[in-house]
Order: structure tokens, then sequence, then C-alpha cells
């Protein structure tokens, strides 16, 4: 199983947002703040079906990275960009996604009432999973860019 | 319409110079993302922003790199708000000083203080019909997105605006009564019988509307406003939609049909024809009377008159009186300010479609006063009703409503312009009209105990 550094796993658990970077069919990077969401072994997003272009540009380009910057939303100093691979997983959007749904409601706890209004927004709530399996850790101790980062490699390519 | 977030570069970078700091990010050598955070110095009328290189990593100059500023303010226990991001494209060429400079070529973003999650998510149903265009493709058999039955059900037939036509139903039938007129079977017919004309409008409505582009130029509905959006969203075709409509004026006309076999009345059939007319014809043409700028006059008439009269006559067996026409004048226009108020948020997308409804053709000022004016028409028919004698005294019961009135006034002018605000108003307003015919009601229910404890007691003016 893939192992991300403890500072990494700390900040995947509290960041209430991350910038998921992935790469359209121009080869431009295009960026979307989401919630991260880890399960101990990978990342995880979910995209409405709604913005759902980002799932388009992943299953063209599966290569993916995802930055845990702000510290208004993490409440530290450090930061971090993994790099990965990413798999949408789709097969069922009405319910699929909800098996995240405890990690989600960690950070954010109203997510759960608004499921159960779904009715008011029901698109919001057809969503895909993004998977994204770390390959390559670059982390920034003290957040700044001045300094180079630890890069560490991550899972099968990292033995 | 603009559907997808895209700004102008120079747009972006005056967005992107509101954040502490950015995050550059590039596509490395090895293929994958390159994010890192960077205090950028942009100078917008420039269309450039420079920064120093982050150690250790080479920025490429051969290809696009990206800036992204993202906020979001998080609420411990809840979640978070003020959610903006923008992101600018451009390449990055060598600067003084040995930073880097990204010379902005474009950018997109989205502020939720600019436009609110709902518009945006209303904008973005294209991309939704795309997901599951593609996925149907896939999988090579159509998937669709899903509601429990209860909800779907609750969604596609409005179910909770019945409320529009039970109150003058039991209104007309308790003047009835109050008239000594009253047969239960006929009683739970008309109710069935008009819930049935209400849903079969509903859905029809959703129907013409979808055909005419008016549901789908519409990006700011919200929960009182804007139609069902089932087919807007795919959860229902519009097929099955046109289909259930049929069914519901189907199941109108013979419970209709059963009502005149067992009363007889031609005021009836009258009645029903004219409130079929006027129904179907509210958004189906040829009549398209809400777009020749009649709804408003049709949903008086349909939800007040024509109800409240087809509830009487069916109890009375054809005879008429005064009496329900007057205590259908208040009724019909707190129903036509119920739809009033609702058409200020859909007015934009109303306009682009044609509809002239009376929020399109007036000026806010113009609107808020028709609806003091109307308001004060309400309370203005029920005193004269009551003076006149044709009214019961205990129908006074609904100037307790007069706060409410008074609050939708004052609440329309500071939410004008904002659809999800003046969603609480919208709501305040259908309490109105609910809790207006609720006291008439409560109204006829005294003088119908007076009637039977006390025969002689005096309950009109005059009397």
């Amino acid at each position: 199983m893939a192992t991300l550094p403890e500072p990494v796993e700390q900040l995947l658990e509290t960041a209430l947002v991350g910038e998921l970077t992935v790469i359209n069919a121009s080869g431009r990077p295009v960026t979307y703040p989401l919630i991260p969401l880890y399960d101990g072994a990978k990342v995880y997003l979910t995209s409405s079906t709604l913005f759902s272009r980002k799932l388009e540009h992943i299953k063209a380009n599966a290569r993916v990275s995802l930055s845990i910057t702000d510290p208004v939303a993490t409440g530290r100093a450090d930061r971090v960009t993994i790099q990965g691979d990413a798999r949408v997983i789709e097969e069922d959007p009405h319910g699929g996604w909800e098996r995240l749904l405890p990690i989600w409601e960690k950070k954010e706890p109203s997510i759960v009432m608004f499921l159960k209004a779904r009715v008011a927004l029901p698109l919001f709530f057809e969503r895909a999973l993004i998977e994204v399996t770390p390959r390559r850790v670059l982390y920034w101790p003290d957040g700044s860019a001045a300094a180079s980062p630890t890069v560490t490699a991550v899972g099968t390519e990292a033995a | 319409m603009r559907t997808t977030p895209e700004i102008d570069a120079r747009t972006g970078l005056e967005k992107l110079s509101t954040y502490p700091f950015n995050v550059l990010t590039w596509v490395g050598a090895d293929g994958y993302p390159v994010s890192v955070a960077v205090e950028a110095a942009v100078d917008a009328a420039a269309g450039r922003a420079t920064f120093a290189p982050p150690a250790g990593l080479a920025v490429p100059t051969d290809r696009d790199v990206s800036l992204t500023g993202s906020h979001i303010h998080p609420q411990p226990g809840y979640g978070y708000d003020e959610r903006r991001h923008v992101t600018v494209w451009g390449r990055a060429i060598a600067a003084p000083e040995g930073r880097l400079e990204l010379s902005a070529t474009d950018a997109w973003g989205w502020d939720e203080a600019e436009v609110p999650f709902f518009e945006y998510s209303e904008r973005s149903l294209g991309q939704s019909r795309k997901y599951f265009d593609a996925l149907s493709r896939e999988r090579g058999t159509p998937v669709r997105p899903k509601l429990s039955l209860g909800f779907l059900t609750l969604r596609t037939t409005r179910l909770p605006f019945l409320t529009a036509t039970i109150v003058p139903v039991l209104l007309g039938i308790l003047i009835a009564a109050s008239d000594g007129a009253f047969d239960l079977l006929t009683a739970v017919l008309t109710v069935i019988g008009a819930s049935f004309v209400q849903l079969a409008i509903n859905v029809s409505n959703d129907v013409f509307d979808t055909a005419q582009g008016a549901d789908d130029a519409n990006v700011t509905p919200t929960q009182f406003s804007g139609g069902s959006r089932v087919i807007q969203y795919g959860l229902v075709t519009f097929r099955q939609m046109a289909t259930l409509a049929v069914g519901f004026f189907a199941a109108a006309a013979v419970v209709g049909l059963l009502l005149l076999v067992l009363r007889g009345s031609s005021a009836l059939l009258i009645i029903g024809v004219a409130g079929f007319i006027v129904g179907l014809g509210y958004t189906a043409p040829p009549l398209k009377l809400v777009y020749r700028g009649l709804g408003e006059i049709a949903v008086a008439v349909g939800f007040g008159p024509l109800m409240l009269l087809g509830a009487y006559v069916v109890q009375t067996r054809g005879v008429l009186s005064w009496e329900p026409f007057v205590a259908s004048i208040p009724i019909a226009l707190l129903i036509a300010l119920v739809l009033y108020v609702n058409e200020i948020p859909d007015r934009r997308g109303d306009a682009r479609v044609g509809k002239r409804t009376l929020p399109v053709r007036f000026s806010q000022e113009a609107v808020v006063g028709g609806y003091r004016v109307a308001t004060l028409a309400a309370y203005g028919a029920l005193l004269v009703g009551v003076v006149a004698g044709l009214l019961p005294i205990p129908a006074l019961l609904m100037l307790l409503t007069v706060p409410l009135a008074l609050q939708v006034g004052r609440g329309l002018s500071p939410n004008y312009d904002n659809p999800y605000a003046l969603m609480a108003v919208m709501g305040v307003n259908i309490r109105l009209h609910l809790y207006a015919g609720l006291l008439l009601v409560a109204a006829y229910v005294v003088v119908l105990i007076a009637q039977a404890i006390a025969p002689g007691l005096p309950l009109f003016v005059g009397a």
C-alpha cells in the first residue's frame, strides 16, 4: 500500500480545500479547488456532473496533481503538492460517491443536511469520484518556495 | 447566455491581485502537473504578473503556465462560504532581478459573491447533460440523474402549490354549506377534481414553457419560481411530462363529468370549460396568456372566482350568489400576487423568450407599488364585502394577515435583484395567501357553528 509522509497525511486530513490540477486537451494545466478526502491510502475528490469537465480531462489524461497551499484552510504553514494518477469512478453517479460521505462530513458537516434536501438541487448530488493514486510528493515544510521542496516517491514506483 | 466562467485576462489579473498568494502551475517534463505557492506582483493594466522562481524547480518557458488564486472561508462545525477562485494563463519569460513574468492571455474563475452557487449550477446544466449523454453512449444504455420516487413526485407535480386550489375550493364548499347546501361525496370529488386540474396545469406549464424555451432561459429559478425543472435536469423526459399532463387533464375531466352527472349543473359546465381554457391557455398556444401579459389575470380568475364558484355550484346544484363571488376577490388578488412576486426573479429569463409578465414590463418601483395597491385592494374588498353585508363579520379574521402583507411589501425592494434573498419574501407571500384563505375558511366554520347553536345570532352587517 502506498504511504505518504506523515505531515502530508495530516495536511490531507485537515485541509478544507486543495487545488486539483488536471491537463486539458491542449496540454494546459487547469486547476479546480476541491475538498480533498483521504482514506489512508488514496486521495479522493468528488465532482458534480454539473462541473464535470475536469472528468473529461482526467479520462483523456490521468496525470494530475493536488496541492494543499492555503494556511486558512489547514491552519498550518506547510504546503504540499501530490502528483499522481487519477481514475474516474462513476458506476453509480447517484449514490456511489456516498461511501466517502463520512470523510466528507468531517470536513463539511452541513453536507449531510444538504443531501437530505437533495430534491432542491438534484444534479449537485449526481457525482463521480476521482481517485488519485499518489506517485510523488513535493513538500515545503515552512511553505516557502524560496527553499527547494522535499521530494518523495510514493507507491509502487518508490520500491 | 454565458455558461462557462471565462473572463478576460485583465479582469483575471485584477482578481488574482486580491489573493495573498497564488499557485503557480505547469506541466512538468514527466507529464505530471507541478504546483507551487508563490507571491506574485500583479500589474493588471500591463497584463502581467511577476514572481520569484521557485527554488529547485524549473519553470518552463516553452508552454503555458498558470497562476491560480483560491479563497474559502471555513465555518467550523458547518462547512465554508465565500468561495472564489481565478486562474490566469500565459507564457513565463525571464524578467529583471532574476524574476519570472507571466504575460496573461486568458483566464477563468468563479466568485459566488458575483454569481451565486445556485445560478452557477443552473448555468452548468449543459455540462451535466453532456456528461450523462457521454456516459449513456459509453454504456450503450440511457443513464439519467435520479431522485427517489417521493422527491420526484413532489418536484414534478409541484405538489405543495396545491394550497392554491384547496383554499378556494374549501371556501366555496363552506359558503355553500352556510347557505344550507352540503353533500359530502361531491365535496370530496370537487377537492379531488380541482386538485387534478391544478396538477395538470402545473405539469403542462412546464411542458409548454420548455417547448417555448422559457425554462431553459431562466438561470435563476428558486424553490418557488422557474418551474419544476425536471425536464431541464434530465429527471423526466419531455415526452413523459407531456404524458403526465394529459393524464392529469383526463383525470380532472373524468371527475368533472362525474360531478356534472351527479349535480346536473350548466353553471358547473361553463365554469369547468372556462377553467380548462384558462388553465391550459396560460402557457399553451394559441392563447399563451402569460406570454401576452395576461398571466396574472388568468391566475386570479382561475384560482379565485372559477375555483370558488365551481365548488359552490357543485353543492348548490347550479344556484349562484354574490357571496362566494365577493369572497373570491381577496383570494384571487392574493394568489395573483403569489405569481406576481414569483415572477420577479424570473423576469430576465422571461423577457428573453417574450413572456410579458408585469415584472418584465414595469420598473421595480411600479412593481413594488403595484404589490401594495393590490394587497390594499384585497383587504379593501374584504372590508367592503363585510360592510355591505355580503360577507359574514367573522371574515374580518383575514385582517390578521395584514402584518404578513406588510412584511412582503417591505421585503421586495431590498431583495429585488437577488433571487435567493427574495426566496424568503416569496415564502411569506405564499403563506399570506394560505393563511388569509384558511382564516376565511375558519370564519365560515364559525358561521356554521353559530348557525347550529345560536340560529338567530346576527352574523352579517345589517342582518
